[in-house]
């Protein structure tokens, strides 16, 4: 047995990784987004995307939507540690198979190119509301709403019809029917 | 129109109101206002320190020892940053501190103006929470927050950053509104199907034990002597966390020692072995459980905890109970009084032989050192402390390394609050300026450090500090030469490498003692230890007591990296003996 030199003890097995989307609500105050992304970045927990803006102005909440991925542990304290910073109201937690959440992402793309190719790009885009924001002679502006893996494939599509730019916002989520999370 | 003040006698009006009565601090440019009306209250004491550092690790001391928060007040830039230390140590042992920092004005911030830095960026993971007021309408309800925020819940520190502007601003003063019950219902989720559980759980064991932790203390010294109530109520066996010595007696026969990395043999070899294993108030730290994977792989876990995020963090446990330790105990005793009133009794059948395994592991006495005629032992020289201390309400501090696992061992605790050692971050430096935090909250008690000659030096400053103010704290110093546990280390898994653990050029202490105008005592031979801490504890100054003990003793027992709770490596004693178990002969 090859003999330990450390006085720490060595990492045991390691459980599944699942992809999980929190929704944080927060008190839309100064230095709020780095308590929640500090304690991501200080605890090891990742982060995949994240959006964040005020939902409320009135009682000055902010609504923080975190992809993050990790085992059924990790996913937990996440959510625990979360509900212990002060500005935080309530932590919602979904997992990214649930039926009956709904999650969009947002993305603009240029695209450079001659007619043909710019109506092939439109094409690829259809199936995902895409909506022409600017158009010139050479180039396209498509603003697509989708879920990360179709426009993950849509950008990768899109590469040969003279994509050029990309933008994408953070996953945001809402659950489906008349219940609001509490 | 009601009377208008200015933001540093608000200050002073917050702290009055939440009954401060000390402050340790330090002043600077950025906090200077608040200094100046410090003259016009005299129901608060300042304590001035000769490093913030110092200030940070006095507060924590004061308010371990006293279960009031610890008040911090520095100025900005190099004070924060200074205090960090400090803050960072509370923040990983729950101790409730209110940091006060000066800022540069608010409109200099982010110009990198004169002693300007990002303290609450710097501070964030490491308070509970922060907050930096830019107006002074905020700043009274923000300094009532901080002190609800830092002893509520799981307990720790936090921090208000004002700006010079926001101090001299004027405004009306907020009355704060007490609330009645800190750490009601919010805190106390636990239903009484929760306790039922426990219950079932605790009758059905028949190897069960009580594994208590820093959480005891914290939640009042009413949840020691609920404590000492359930062990009495159930006869289960009870082992402490190093933050959690003294919410049970030391010298008791239900207790088994400390647990952990140098915990005893029996109660390592009792947390692995057992059935049940209930968690008062600690949370897992890995210098307990050794390797997860084989942590105590037969037992059903139960743990009770203010803090719903440290439940399930490093283990997986089979009932966790949330809410203050000394509710949960207190509904446990009520309910085992009310459905099975001699549970004990009844009970004493089950677990006997559990006992009897103990009893073996005991007879082992994991604790025991070669003694020397020679030479001091540091074990020796803990056992003479505190057995001419024992019957004085004796306050212990520590520095961190093998005198403190000594300490630990050998000194046996029987009050909560007593013992203030750093254990999450493990600070060098910290006992010096806890002791004379703890000397402040008791100025008529015996406060001793046991400290090494590595550690002490990293605040030997503090000293000043302590003159200053007529502390007669006692600077108790196992003076090995060596980083003794870093020594220790390189000896067992570095191949005897002692790669710069060995400090030349120590100072002569004695000496160093009578410059700080305290005073310095040596002992180097067995035989005048006792009369010389005696006369250690008969001088009503502060002393530096340099203990020339054996350089190269070992700290025993000790969990090997990686390795289950039993798995031990015992003392040369019983190496020598040949006692040791075959497993553990295969470690050797």
């Amino acid at each position: 047995m090859v003999k330990s030199r450390s006085a720490y003890s060595v990492p045991g097995k390691q459980g599944k990784f699942d992809t999980h989307i929190i929704v944080v609500w927060v008190d839309n105050e100064a230095g709020v987004l780095a308590r929640v992304a500090g304690l991501f970045s200080s605890r090891g927990y990742s982060i995949e995307s994240l959006a964040v803006a005020e939902v409320d102005p009135k009682l000055n909440i902010s609504r923080i939507t975190i992809v993050t991925t990790g085992t059924p542990q990790v996913i937990e304290q996440i959510k625990l540690q979360l509900k212990k910073l002060v500005p935080v109201h309530k932590v919602a937690d979904f997992k990214k198979e649930d039926k009956n959440v709904i999650f969009r992402e947002m993305a603009l793309l240029k695209v450079v190119g001659n007619n043909l190719k710019r109506e092939k790009a439109l094409k690829v885009c259809k199936k995902f509301n895409a909506v022409i924001l600017d158009k010139s002679s050479k180039s396209v502006v498509i603003q697509v709403t989708a879920l990360r893996k179709d426009i993950d494939l849509m950008s990768k599509n899109l590469k040969k019809f003279g994509l050029v730019s990309v933008s994408r916002t953070g996953a945001v989520a809402m659950t489906r029917g008349a219940e609001i999370f509490k | 129109m009601s009377k208008l003040y200015s933001g540093a006698e608000i200050v002073f009006k917050c702290l009055e109101d939440q009954g401060v009565e000390f402050i340790f601090g330090y002043p600077g440019g950025a906090v200077l206002p608040i200094y100046d009306e410090l003259k016009n209250h005299e129901s608060i004491k300042h304590i001035l320190v000769r490093h913030e550092q110092g200030a940070g690790h006095a507060a924590e001391g004061y308010a371990r020892s006293s279960n009031k928060p610890g008040v911090v007040l520095v100025t900005s830039g190099p004070g924060a940053t200074n205090a960090v230390t400090a803050l960072t140590d509370a923040y990983m042992d729950s101790v409730p501190l209110v940091c006060i920092t000066g800022q540069v004005p608010t409109h200099l911030i982010g110009t990198d103006a004169f002693q300007e830095c990002d303290t609450t960026g710097i501070t964030r993971p490491c308070t509970k929470h922060n907050w930096l007021v830019k107006d002074i309408k905020n700043l009274s309800k923000t300094i009532h927050k901080a002190f609800e925020v830092a002893t509520t819940g799981r307990p720790g520190p936090v921090l208000v950053d004002i700006p010079k502007d926001v101090q001299f601003q004027k405004t009306n003063y907020l009355k704060f509104k007490k609330k009645n019950k800190l750490n009601s219902e919010s805190y106390n989720q636990f239903s009484q199907k929760n306790i039922d559980d426990l219950i079932k759980l605790m009758s059905k064991a028949s190897k069960p034990i009580f594994y208590t932790g820093g959480g005891v203390i914290n939640s009042g010294p009413k949840a020691s002597e609920l404590l000492r109530e359930l062990v009495n109520v159930t006869g289960f066996p009870i082992t402490s966390t190093l933050l959690g010595l003294g919410a049970y007696p030391g010298y008791d026969n239900y207790f088994l020692g400390m647990l952990g990395m140098h915990g005893s043999y029996e109660a390592n070899n009792a947390m692995h072995d057992c059935d049940l294993m209930i968690n008062i108030g600690a949370r897992f730290d890995d210098r307990i459980t050794g390797k997860i994977d084989e942590f105590s792989p037969k037992s059903k876990k139960v743990h009770i905890d203010i803090d719903p995020s440290s439940i399930n963090k490093n283990v997986k446990v089979d009932l966790p109970i949330v809410g203050d330790v000394a509710k949960v105990i207190g509904s446990t005793i009520k309910t085992i009084k009310k459905v099975k009133p001699n549970f004990a009794k009844s009970n004493k059948q089950k677990i006997s032989k559990w006992w009897e395994k103990i009893q073996k592991w005991r007879s082992i006495n994991s604790f025991d050192f070669v003694n020397s005629t020679e030479s001091i032992k540091p074990q020796y020289a803990v056992q003479r402390l505190y057995e001419l201390t024992k019957n004085k309400d004796t306050y212990i501090t520590t520095e961190v390394g093998q005198h403190q696992m000594w300490a630990a061992q050998h000194y046996k605790f029987d009050k909560p609050n007593h013992w203030m050692t750093s254990g999450g971050l493990g600070t060098m430096g910290y006992g010096l300026p806890a002791a004379v935090g703890v000397q402040v909250a008791h100025p008529n008690k015996l406060v001793i450090d046991i400290a090494g000659e590595a550690s002490v030096l990293m605040t030997m400053q503090e000293m000043s500090t302590a003159v200053q103010h007529s502390l007669p704290i006692k600077i108790f110093i196992l003076n090995n030469e060596y980083m003794g546990m870093v020594r220790q280390w390189q000896e067992l898994l570095h191949d005897k490498n002692y790669s710069e653990s060995y400090t030349a050029a120590l100072p002569d202490f004695v000496k160093l003692a009578e410059a700080y105008g305290c005073v310095g005592i040596r002992a180097t031979k067995p035989d005048e230890l006792d009369d010389k801490i005696i006369e250690m504890i008969n001088t009503e100054r502060p002393v530096i007591f340099d203990c020339v003990v054996d350089k190269e003793e070992n700290c025993f027992p000790m969990i090997p990296s990686g390795k289950p709770h039993n798995q031990m490596l015992l003392g040369p004693k019983d190496q020598k003996e040949n006692k040791i178990t075959k497993k553990g002969k295969t470690l050797v």
